[in-house]
């Protein structure tokens, strides 16, 4: 069971991703070069956050054109599961692997801060170690994170329920407070329509031991490894 | 105008050009006058604190790298090493205050991975003006924004720093940036050329006309561009940092780098000289084969271009091919620029042409000056003056006050903008504790970091001042429970050939040596950050004079350790050391009646180490984790903190002195003191016998629990919500920020 990590140039959170895979959780990882065109034994493939080619232009659009997403395409329409992980997130829609955008925050700087979030669905393999309605705290460090789609898009998303998770306040709330950059319907992850391929701004991987101050991240990587571990609990 | 006539535009005087000469057997070129103007500047040769700085302890059996190098480097345990250092960027984010700060932190980023460590984390000491000032605002504002883009892309967490406010640094605001790495004893890197026979890579971005602004290039006849076309301050690219960082890394891993040296003041010229000068070797260089972003520039523009995101490597004998073919894989522009010789002669070519013929260990080492520093009359009276100011008879209002001056008031704001969690290491978040702490992945080691000073103090008494400045990093590490281990210092100063700033820099100097001394803490590098200062009318004012004090150390167990907040109901508040402090240069006189008098609190360096010897013991025995030093605005300020922090009030009395102030009980300031919160009696009484058997003061003072800060003295009581006292504590930096 391998995991590979695919390396941008300006990933930064590509190692933090490989720590909690390979020695919070026991997973093989291997990290994929942007310019490698094939994943090879890869079983699962998290796109890490980070400032891929700098984000000068936009968060993700240069590296959603690199040569290894190419790759990831074919992985995740053979069903494959794959991660994007805040800049992660906006390389898989700028790649139009998930819908709409990652716009600028309201307050037009970058914010790192816990945030708390609801659980949709626990019927994906990503979230099956969750219960619907749980509250996590996980933390988010982004510039570029208000999610946004166009309205006929956010109906079809909300009625196919394909939004994972949430912003809400501690006790599972929605408010503006809460909704720490200001995406629509407070959405703070999404999943494609058939379920393998998740963007989330939040960090589970920063949330994967108690030392940190969160272990509650920790289910999510799991659920992969469970999935591929065909369905059986991984641990 | 002959090159003698111009020495002053290369920042030389008459005797040092007379000196140059002499060393050249010649006069000098404008060349060479230049790179040694450069070279004998105070930001790289120290030539005014120099002989200060010998007096400095810098040995101890926890150094692996003291002074000399691009960061000091200490033995934190399990064969693990930590590199470290602290730098300024005043005068660029003066002039810049985004790009100012942002290339500050790339090029002490560069000093850590220099020294073979992976940067892990940065902290930074910010001063500006009152932020009741919009220019204020505007520096604060691009200084936050600058060192968020350049650490949060380059992906190095700020995980701590201050921010603190005062008028005398209006026009010439403080950035001070420290950074730590980790790496394993045997990847020690060095700044070495190697041996005869090696070649210099150059790696990293082009080579343009940035940063070449400061008082040694104002020769207009140097170069065709105009003055106009050189932008003062150098702009930062973390992308390309991040490039040069991982194939640096890399390249180690590989072993295939001899030595390495990032390019920073005076860019080429520098590195080149101090490479060589550590091998006492000379080198060859080939000016034309460096990689330009410009066209036309001149031999001593490429010399001197303070471009960022430059290293120099030399590869391990016989690996050339494979460093350079590493360094391609990563985009990264790599060309061989030099070539080690035998002869101890840095000499620059153009084409064919010998352009310039130096000698490496004469660049080295500029002449220094000790001057006669005289105390400034009115800082002596400012001291002498007695504090006498009628007592508050609204100490709730008071203690409201004091937690939104800025200075002390919350930073959460300001944290919240850096990416404090990149790289999984942060186990104490900024604002959580006196000091933060890291892990080390794979082993149960953490290390804690804190950057303190507190100017006030050392204006009126700089070597009392600087000396509190080191006793309290090492109370902020001892208060998170780890053992002090090494300094790194940065010296904000002003003008070193006014009598009276001189007076305070050998002073201050002092200062440290005794304390740093006395806490078994070395000093491993820094910097030193002259002619700070600000207009005023028709004059100049110096700044208050500012050692800001970088500290690190060492938790044997990291799941052992201490935070600010009360972690429980019933817990006993003990107060370790003595319950009243002075009035004297303290926030409450300076923020309720607009005084900066007095003298500054005694300092007992013994009494110090015990204080926290008997704290950092508790903690790392896992009897305590709450545990919070007593700084600005004394006491009240102090558990009002705890409380907030904990989001549970307290209910405290305070013992009587004979003859003490109410105000100086609850608002005063001394060293040597920390509070604690500990769980039960049997914890509270395991400390108090541990005081008693270090013979330190020890008081208990009351429990946690409801939602109020209740204080007692014997002459009456107060209460202040926690709802209160957050909206004090956070109202400030949020409006100052925008």
């Amino acid at each position: 069971m391998t995991i590979a990590v695919v390396r941008f140039p300006g990933s930064n959170c590509d190692d933090d991703a490989r720590h909690a895979f390979e020695f919070v959780l026991g997973a093989a990882v291997r990290f994929v070069w942007h310019r490698e065109s094939a994943l090879g034994d890869a079983d699962a493939v998290v796109l890490p956050g980070g400032f891929s080619y700098g984000d000068y232009l936009r968060g993700g659009a240069l590296a959603a054109l690199s040569p290894v997403m190419d790759a990831v395409r074919r992985f995740a329409e053979r069903g494959g599961p794959v991660l994007g992980i805040c800049n992660g997130w906006q390389i898989l829609t700028e790649a139009r692997l998930l819908p709409g955008q990652l716009a600028r925050n309201p307050a037009l700087h970058f914010k790192c801060q816990d945030v708390h979030l609801r659980v949709e669905r626990d019927d994906l393999l990503f979230t099956r170690r969750y219960r619907k309605g749980q509250i996590l705290r996980v933390p988010i460090a982004h510039n570029e994170g208000r999610f946004y789609v166009d309205a006929p898009t956010l109906a079809r998303l909300e009625d196919s329920g394909r939004v994972v998770f949430r912003y809400v306040d501690e006790a599972g709330l929605q408010s503006d407070d809460a909704n720490a950059n200001g995406s629509v319907n407070a959405i703070a992850g999404v999943v494609n329509e058939r379920g393998n391929v998740l963007g989330m701004m939040p960090h589970p991987e920063r949330a994967a031991e108690a030392l940190l101050g969160s272990a509650d991240g920790a289910p999510l990587l799991r659920g992969i490894l469970d999935h591929l571990a065909g369905g059986r609990p991984s641990a | 105008m002959s090159v003698r006539e111009s020495a002053a535009s290369f920042g030389l005087s008459e005797e040092e050009f007379d000196l140059v000469a002499d060393h050249l057997g010649r006069e000098p070129n404008a060349l060479e006058a230049g790179v040694f103007g450069a070279l004998w500047s105070e930001h790289c040769g120290y030539k005014n604190s120099k002989p200060l700085l010998r007096r400095l302890p810098t040995q101890g059996p926890q150094v692996l790298q003291g002074p000399g190098e691009n960061a000091g480097v200490v033995d934190v345990g399990d064969g693990w090493a930590v590199a470290f250092k602290m730098e300024s960027h005043n005068h660029p984010s003066a002039v810049e205050p985004v790009q100012g700060a942002a290339t500050g932190v790339g090029g002490i980023l560069r000093d850590i991975f220099a020294m073979g460590a992976r940067p892990v984390a940065v902290l930074d000491s910010l001063r500006f003006g009152e932020p009741t000032e919009a220019r204020n605002r505007y520096l604060l504002h691009g200084v936050v924004e600058g060192i968020s883009l350049y650490g949060n892309a380059i992906g190095v967490p700020t995980v701590g720093g201050e921010v603190a406010f005062h008028p005398c640094y209006q026009e010439n605001p403080l950035v001070n940036v420290m950074a730590l790495g980790y790496l394993r004893h045997d990847e020690l890197k060095r700044g070495t050329v190697g041996e005869v026979g090696n070649h210099l890579i150059y790696v990293g971005s082009k080579t343009g006309r940035d940063g070449l602004g400061g008082a040694v290039f104002a020769s207009a006849d140097l170069s065709d561009a105009s003055d106009a076309d050189r932008p003062a301050v150098q702009v930062g690219d973390p992308f390309m940092e991040k490039l040069l960082l991982e194939a640096c890394l890399e390249a180690y891993g590989r072993g295939l780098v001899a030595g390495v040296q990032d390019m920073g003041a005076a860019g080429l010229s520098s590195s080149v000289a101090e490479m060589a000068h550590r091998a006492e070797l000379g080198v060859d260089l080939y000016l034309d084969r460096v990689p330009r972003r410009e066209e036309g520039m001149s031999a001593l523009e490429v010399m001197l271009s303070e471009s960022q995101e430059r290293m120099l490597l030399t590869a391990t004998p016989g690996r050339e091919k494979a460093l350079l073919a590493l360094l391609e894989r990563w985009e990264l522009d790599a060309v061989v620029v030099g070539a080690v010789k035998a002869n101890g002669r840095l000499r620059l070519f153009e084409g064919q042409r010998l352009v310039a013929d130096m000698p490496v260990a004469a660049l080295n080492e500029p002449p220094t000056y000790t001057r006669q520093g005289v105390e400034d009359e009115e800082v002596r009276r400012l001291r002498e003056t007695p504090v006498d100011v009628p007592e508050t008879a609204d100490p709730a209002g008071a203690l409201l006050r004091l937690l939104e001056s800025p200075t002390v008031a919350s930073k959460e704001a300001v944290f919240r903008r850096f990416d404090h969690q990149v790289m999984t290491n942060t186990v104490v978040l900024p604002g959580q504790a006196d000091a933060a702490v890291l892990r080390i992945k794979g082993s149960p080691l953490g290390v804690a970091a804190t950057v303190d000073c507190n100017a006030r103090y050392v204006r009126l008494d700089p070597r009392l001042g600087a000396a509190h400045a080191v006793a309290e990093a090492a109370r902020n590490l001892s208060c998170v429970g780890a053992t002090p281990l090494g300094v790194t210092d940065n010296l904000n100063f002003g003008n070193p050939y006014l009598p009276e700033v001189y007076y305070q820099l050998e002073q201050a100097v002092a200062g440290l040596a005794e304390a740093c001394e006395a806490l078994g803490t070395p000093v491993t590098g820094g910097n030193v950050s002259l002619y700070n200062q600000y207009r005023d009318g028709s004059g100049y004012r110096s700044i208050h004079p500012t050692p800001t004090i970088g500290m690190v150390g060492v938790l044997p167990d990291v799941q052992r350790r201490a935070t600010t907040g009360v972690k429980r109901d019933g817990d006993v508040i003990v107060l370790v050391g003595e319950v009243t402090g002075e009035l004297g240069a303290s926030e409450m006189l300076y923020r309720l009646h607009g005084l900066e008098i007095g003298a500054p609190p005694a300092l007992d360096l013994e009494r110090e180490a015990a204080v926290q010897k008997v704290v950092r013991g508790l903690i790392q025995e896992g009897v305590c984790d709450t545990a919070h030093d007593v700084s600005d605005g004394g006491l009240a300020v102090a558990l009002a903190e705890m409380a907030m922090a904990g989001g549970r009030g307290l209910d405290v009395s305070l013992p009587s002195e004979p003859g003490a102030r109410d105000d100086a009980l609850l608002f005063g300031e001394a060293p040597a003191r920390i509070v604690l919160a500990l769980p039960g009696e049997s914890a509270a009484a395991r400390a108090e016998a541990r005081c008693r058997a270090a013979a330190v003061p020890c008081y208990r003072l009351g429990l946690s629990g409801g939602q109020e800060l209740r204080l007692r003295t014997v002459r009456g009581a107060f209460a202040v919500p926690l709802a209160s006292l957050l909206a004090a504590y956070h109202r400030p930096l949020p409006e100052a920020l925008g």
